[in-house]
């Protein structure tokens, strides 16, 4: 219990912004092959002043073989300085970090050294069942009453997917959040508009339609998810699905305008069936009802069959294959990774409505294999993949694996394991920092990037 | 203790309770955000006030009930132990309200100006100045009159201060401050609350 509030809590985004740079970032290093070797959390030194900037400096193995690290959150951030559930003396201290494949959760304690972070509880899969019915944890939000975190399944791999509760001081499984779930039974990702009592989900696939690779069958039967979900945060029902049609496979990411006056968000879908294109949705409510407009779309780009994976032979084309967005905390720029093309674009959406491709990054791809400028010899494979902005807006990190069983599909010859980062001009104009570029050891790859004292999709926000 | 002296205390008391962000005001100042309108922060001072009284009434008349009826030494042992009980409550299991929703009309903005009294033992923290006066007061029927004053004084402090730091904040300052100025004023209010227990079973 602090006796003021946590130095990263900030109550609006326009103070956000002001927040110190970052010296550390965390990220998930995954295990390459799945069995044997630990996953872990990993240290990254971010402050360039310092001798060992741009170098893993700590971390943390988990105990256990096969958790599969992908996506993990903060036990606390600024929504702790909400008016109706003020509780700021909290510490942003534990990370939350799911197992996406074994669903144990890891709490790690990033305190009293940031660089060594410390294990002090292990949830085991069995409880999270008992108390939720819920596996594959995946995304983790700190709200106003709990922790919430998604699940893509039960505990038999189907679904339904949802969400479930963790306390948020004694981070025991509270149970499922859902009252009623309507027509939702895929999940992926979920956030909110927290003033506005309102939370939005995303739908990818079950545990089942997913550990295996990527069916092509499903996919080309448009199974996968291609719904947004908007639910009531206070009576925890359904409210509306909008189906984005079922050609728009794997609706993944959700941005709300991070502006808590504003009820406007991107949503990003993987593969378009028509012409493999990737796109952004723009959510937005309409006297009442929500609506959702394709503000982006990232065509496929024709490739020659000869360097393509199986998967793709056939199409002679890459698709963009957008896995991540990000949207800064000024709402103004949205960065889209397209993990096929081996591109990071910068759209302007000042106009959420009219975004504008402001600039693009390239590195590695499935045919093009860009290398980076650090290293202009070395092909790259993998693609920008989890991206993170810095809450000032200057800084973008990202890394390069996507998801084990699919990575090897798309990267059949191996898909290395970076960490790279954009800085971003006072103009907003977007170039690799030559001297970063982090490469890991063969035996793990990286995802999700979490910056120290919080980032553009940890925090909410309850004033503008 | 003089007249006076309780009236003062029963107005400092509610400008105490007034002055915490997690009382009030700041949901005030996020609605007016929420709705651009100063009418917003004014209007959601009064359900905010209604369950603040409701809640501090409740134990006034409760307590004041139990002065009348019950034997003065046991009334006032019992009110000590509940406030330091409730005190160290407070210090040892610090929780904070798990309340979701800003979306709220009159009556759930009532509700929750109650459960956050409530839960911090707002009129608690009056019984020292509430029992003596009760058991003095004689008959029962002036007895509650006298409550009911107390209340009304109590109140006018939280509704000044309420509105007061509302619409400085909302019109002039803004809520930066808060993320340094904002005290955790929770392990003072337990500390305040068992200091009142004692004082209570002293007098």
């Amino acid at each position: 219990m602090l006796l003021k509030p946590d130095p990263t809590f900030y109550a609006s985004p326009k103070d956000a912004i002001n927040a110190p740079p970052e010296t550390l970032a965390y990220v998930a290093l995954l295990s390459t092959t799945g069995n044997g070797v630990p996953h872990r959390i990993g240290v990254i030194d971010t402050d360039p002043t310092s001798p060992r900037y741009a170098t893993e400096i700590g971390g943390v193995a988990l105990p256990n073989t096969g958790d599969e690290v992908h996506h993990f959150g903060w036990n606390a951030c600024s929504a702790a300085l909400c008016p109706f559930a003020p509780h700021p003396h909290v510490e942003r201290r534990y990370l939350i970090v799911p197992g996406l494949r074994s669903s144990r959760i890891h709490i790690i304690d990033t305190k009293p050294d940031p660089s060594q972070p410390r294990i002090v509880r292990v949830i085991e899969p069995e409880e999270i069942v008992k108390r939720t019915g819920y596996t594959r944890p995946h995304t983790v939000h700190c709200g106003p009453d709990a922790i919430y975190i998604s699940a893509l399944g039960n505990a038999d791999g189907d679904g339904p997917g949802g969400i479930f509760m963790m306390d948020c001081d004694t981070f025991d499984i509270i149970g499922p959040w859902e009252k009623d779930r309507g027509p939702q039974y895929l999940a992926y990702d979920f956030w909110w508009h927290l003033t506005h009592d309102v939370l939005i989900s995303s739908e990818w696939g079950t545990p089942k339609m997913l550990e295996g690779g990527l069916n092509p069958e499903l996919l080309l039967a448009g199974k996968y998810g291609h719904h947004l979900h908007f639910w009531d945060l206070k009576s925890r029902k359904h409210k509306q699905s909008i189906d984005l049609g079922a050609e728009q496979q794997m609706v993944l990411e959700l941005r709300p305008s991070h502006d808590p006056a504003n009820e406007w968000g991107f949503a990003g879908v993987v593969v378009s069936l028509k012409d493999l294109s990737s796109s952004i949705w723009l959510w937005h409510r309409r006297n009442g009802e929500w609506t959702a407009d394709k503000v982006i779309e990232i065509p496929a780009e024709p490739a020659d069959p000869s360097v393509l994976p199986d998967l793709l032979k056939g199409f002679a084309a890459v698709p963009p294959l957008l896995s991540d967005i990000d949207l800064s905390v000024d709402d103004r720029y949205l960065y889209a990774s397209c993990w096929g093309t081996g591109e990071m674009r910068q759209y302007d959406v000042s106009d959420p409505f009219n975004p504008k491709l402001v600039g693009s990054v390239r590195i590695g791809g499935i045919a093009k294999r860009t290398p980076h400028p650090a290293n202009p010899g070395k092909a790259l494979a993998g693609g920008p993949q989890m991206v993170e902005i810095s809450r000032d807006g200057r800084r973008v990190y990202f890394t390069n694996s996507l998801y084990r069983a699919w990575d090897d599909q798309f990267y059949p010859d191996g898909i290395g394991s970076w960490m790279v980062k954009l800085d971003v001009a006072g103009d907003g104009k977007i170039a690799f920092d030559e001297k970063f570029f982090v490469e890991f050891d063969p035996a793990h790859r990286v995802h999700q990037v979490r910056l120290q004292g919080g980032d553009a999709s940890s925090d909410s926000y309850c004033f503008s | 203790m003089s007249n006076s002296f309780v009236w003062l205390t029963l107005f400092l008391l509610g400008c105490y309770h007034g002055l915490n962000p997690g009382m009030g005001w700041l949901f005030a100042v996020a609605l007016g955000y929420q709705d651009r309108s100063t009418l917003a922060v004014v209007r959601a001072i009064v359900p905010l006030t209604l369950g603040h009284v409701i809640s501090v009434a409740i134990v006034v008349l409760v307590a004041t009930f139990a002065a009348v009826q019950l034997p003065h030494k046991a009334v006032h042992v019992a009110a000590a132990a509940i406030l330091i009980g409730f005190g160290v409550y407070r210090l040892v299991r610090a929780r904070h309200i798990r309340w979701v929703g800003m979306r709220v009309g009159f009556w759930g903005l009532t509700l929750w100006g109650f459960l956050m009294s409530s839960a911090h033992g707002a009129g608690l923290m009056l019984l020292p100045m509430v029992m003596p006066m009760s058991g003095s007061a004689g008959a029962a029927r002036g007895a509650f009159t006298m409550s009911w004053l107390m209340v009304g004084v109590h109140t006018l402090g939280y509704v000044v201060t309420v509105a007061a730091v509302a619409l400085l904040v909302y019109m002039k300052f803004g809520v930066r401050f808060l993320r340094t100025a904002w005290l955790n004023v929770d392990a003072v209010w337990a500390a305040a609350l068992i200091l009142t227990g004692i004082i209570a079973f002293l007098t």
